[in-house]
């Protein structure tokens, strides 16, 4: 599903070159749950990141359901992200000036769709998450757990074949963390998305597929 | 789609209620400020009172003569006119008037200044002036150089008082000579300089013998009514071979210059007769509205770029979810149009009212400024023109924003 092969990433300034990411190789199965571990500042982000195809990396080539994404035009890769890929963040990143439900419609926006088929979807992928009688509401009116499963809702309402989580439990206490876990896990299981999660709590990752383990930009395990 | 843009831009503007006002009175301010000059160029150049066949008539009103190191502009005699102009086979009427003079009249004690204006017949059938009361100078009283007078329905106010009673019969009294009135017209401002007077008086009735000046440069204009607009080309290529066949006056002149212009040509013509006057009108005008919106727009363009900015996380969470810089510049623009069009409404919200104030306190006397639809029409251009502007560069800045950056700034 998901093919990464000598992957570098240089970050560059006038006096410094820091190597984020060094010959990384990676296969991702479809269907599978993978996990991305390190400390910080190894480059999880940065891998992340270039795979959901939101940075380039320096060197190497990736593809994505075998299609050679580095060739890409701008608008070629929103419509690639928009309906291949779904992102969960940290910091959930919702719109604040919009409610739980226009949040939800978002990628729904950037593809042929009426407003009576983007409400019903959203209604959907919210009553997923257990939202159903929040779509009202605006982000700040709503706890920590509850936006990240409204951050889920927006990631799964276009039905992408890969969701990538950027720590998405580590904004939230461990019962939350749990619940949004959980939420993905059955994702996972009963609708088969990929998913590529990178996490700081060893406990989320044990119940991932798989554990890549990073270190200084290098993939140690 | 544009709905949600929609619903995001007033969010927007909700939340950021500061930049909000900011925004809103630079452009509505800038947008009275236009909308009141317009008003006021529209009225003075497109109101067609009393010269309602404006567009088969030719103004002719000015002639220059130039050496090589002395011009001379002026008016024109009434044996120019007559000799020249009179005799031309385009037209079919050709209205004569006098430059206006003024003259001190006292009624009861009381200084009036009068603006009197000397006319021919044809004046009164060239030009639609409507009459409150009686009637135009005939040609018979014009023959006759009988002492009468058409006044404007101002002097009628102020030389009789508020009496209601007719002014026609009655006598007003100009430069010592007593004139019968036989009509009231309807006002027309002083900046229809071509056209305006307190009173007119018939041409035969000058002091001044009429022929006795053979020159060129006097104080008469005239205006040459052709049959149907078709024929106006005609007419001005007439009075143009006239011009040219001119015999020039003394040796320290080598060219005599004389055109018969439209309205406007004639209205801004700037007494230099080889270049045109429009050209000076319109960059004047251009100029000061470039000089007006300026300032705003800039201030816009730094606003929009520091609120776009601050959306910087919204702006990669669109593009991670698929909006192109291409959508995304789009929708920040139609934001602004959105916010533009905003300003628009309470310009012109306070254009009408600023024209009231203006109308009310009759800076200029009979001219009532207002907002018609050639005026909407420059406001709605301008506000698309002002969105545009302030738009652009910041939604073009902020889509080539990379996604990483973005997400992080929050």
């Amino acid at each position: 599903m998901i093919r990464l092969q000598n992957i570098e990433k240089v970050y560059r300034t006038d006096t410094i070159q820091t190597l984020a990411l060094n010959s990384i190789n990676l296969e991702v199965e479809k269907g599978e749950f993978l996990s991305i571990m390190g400390p910080s500042g190894c480059g999880k982000s940065t891998l992340l990141n270039i795979i959901g195809l939101l940075d380039m990396p320096s060197k190497g080539s990736i593809s994505i359901d075998e299609q050679a994404t580095h060739k890409f035009s701008d608008k070629k890769l929103a419509q690639f992200r928009n309906k291949k890929l779904g992102f969960i963040f940290q910091s959930y990143h919702l719109i604040n000036d919009l409610q739980v439900l226009d949040n939800v419609e978002l990628p729904l926006l950037y593809r042929d769709s009426t407003a009576k088929e983007r409400k019903q979807l959203a209604t959907e992928a919210l009553e997923k998450v257990g939202l159903s009688n929040r779509i009202k509401h605006f982000p700040s009116q709503l706890s920590g757990g509850q936006r990240q499963r409204v951050a889920i809702a927006r990631a799964i309402v276009g039905r992408p074949e890969i969701i990538l989580a950027d720590e998405p439990t580590g904004n939230l206490d461990s019962a939350m963390g749990n619940e949004i876990m959980e939420i993905l896990l059955q994702l996972n299981r009963n609708e088969g998305t990929t998913i590529v999660m990178v996490t700081h709590d060893e406990n989320m990752a044990q119940k991932t597929h798989r554990l890549v383990r990073l270190f200084d930009g290098s993939q140690v395990q | 789609m544009l709905k949600n843009y929609f619903k995001i831009a007033i969010a927007v503007l909700r939340r950021r209620k500061f930049f909000t006002f900011i925004s809103l009175f630079g452009i509505s301010f800038t947008l009275t400020l236009l909308l009141v000059m317009t008003a006021f160029i529209d009225k003075v150049i497109n109101d067609n009172y009393p010269d309602k066949k404006r567009d088969r008539s030719l103004y002719i009103s000015k002639i220059e003569l130039r050496g090589k190191e002395s011009m001379n502009a002026s008016a024109l005699t009434y044996y120019y006119i007559n000799h020249y102009i009179a005799k031309m086979k385009m037209p079919v009427k050709v209205a004569i008037s006098s430059g206006y003079g003024s003259t001190n009249t006292y009624v009861n004690n009381r200084k009036i200044v009068i603006n009197y204006k000397y006319t021919n017949a044809d004046f009164w059938e060239v030009l639609d002036f409507d009459f409150i009361e009686g009637k135009p100078i005939s040609k018979q009283q014009t023959d006759n150089a009988e002492r009468v007078t058409v006044i404007s329905e101002d002097m009628k106010k102020e030389y009789f008082g508020d009496d209601k009673s007719s002014a026609v019969g009655k006598y007003i009294e100009a430069d010592n000579i007593k004139y019968k009135v036989c009509g009231v017209v309807k006002s027309l401002p002083i900046t229809s300089y071509i056209l305006y007077s307190d009173i007119y008086l018939p041409i035969t009735t000058s002091k001044t013998k009429l022929e006795a000046d053979k020159g060129y440069m006097g104080n008469y204009g005239a205006i040459v009514l052709a049959k149907n607009m078709d024929d106006v080309p005609k007419m001005k290529k007439e009075y143009a071979d006239i011009v040219a066949k001119l015999p020039i006056p003394g040796k320290e002149w080598d060219h005599v210059y004389s055109h018969a212009d439209s309205y406007i040509e004639g209205y801004v013509r700037t007494g230099s007769e080889t270049s045109s006057g429009m050209v000076y009108a319109l960059t004047a005008i251009s100029l000061f509205a470039l000089f007006v919106m300026l300032l705003p727009t800039l201030n816009l363009v730094n606003v929009n770029i520091t609120r776009i900015m601050e959306r910087s996380s919204e702006i990669g969470v669109r593009k991670a979810f698929g909006a192109s810089s291409k959508t995304l510049a789009y929708q920040f623009i139609v934001e602004n149009l959105i916010l533009t069009f905003l300003g628009g409404m309470i310009g012109v919200v306070l254009s009408v009212v600023v024209m009231y104030f203006i109308n009310d306190a009759q800076f200029i006397a009979n001219l009532n400024l207002s907002l018609n639809f050639t005026v909407l029409c420059y406001a709605f251009l301008t506000c698309i023109f002002f969105g545009l502007l302030s738009g652009v560069y910041p939604a073009w800045r902020m889509s080539k924003l990379n996604i990483v950056t973005a997400l992080k700034a929050q």
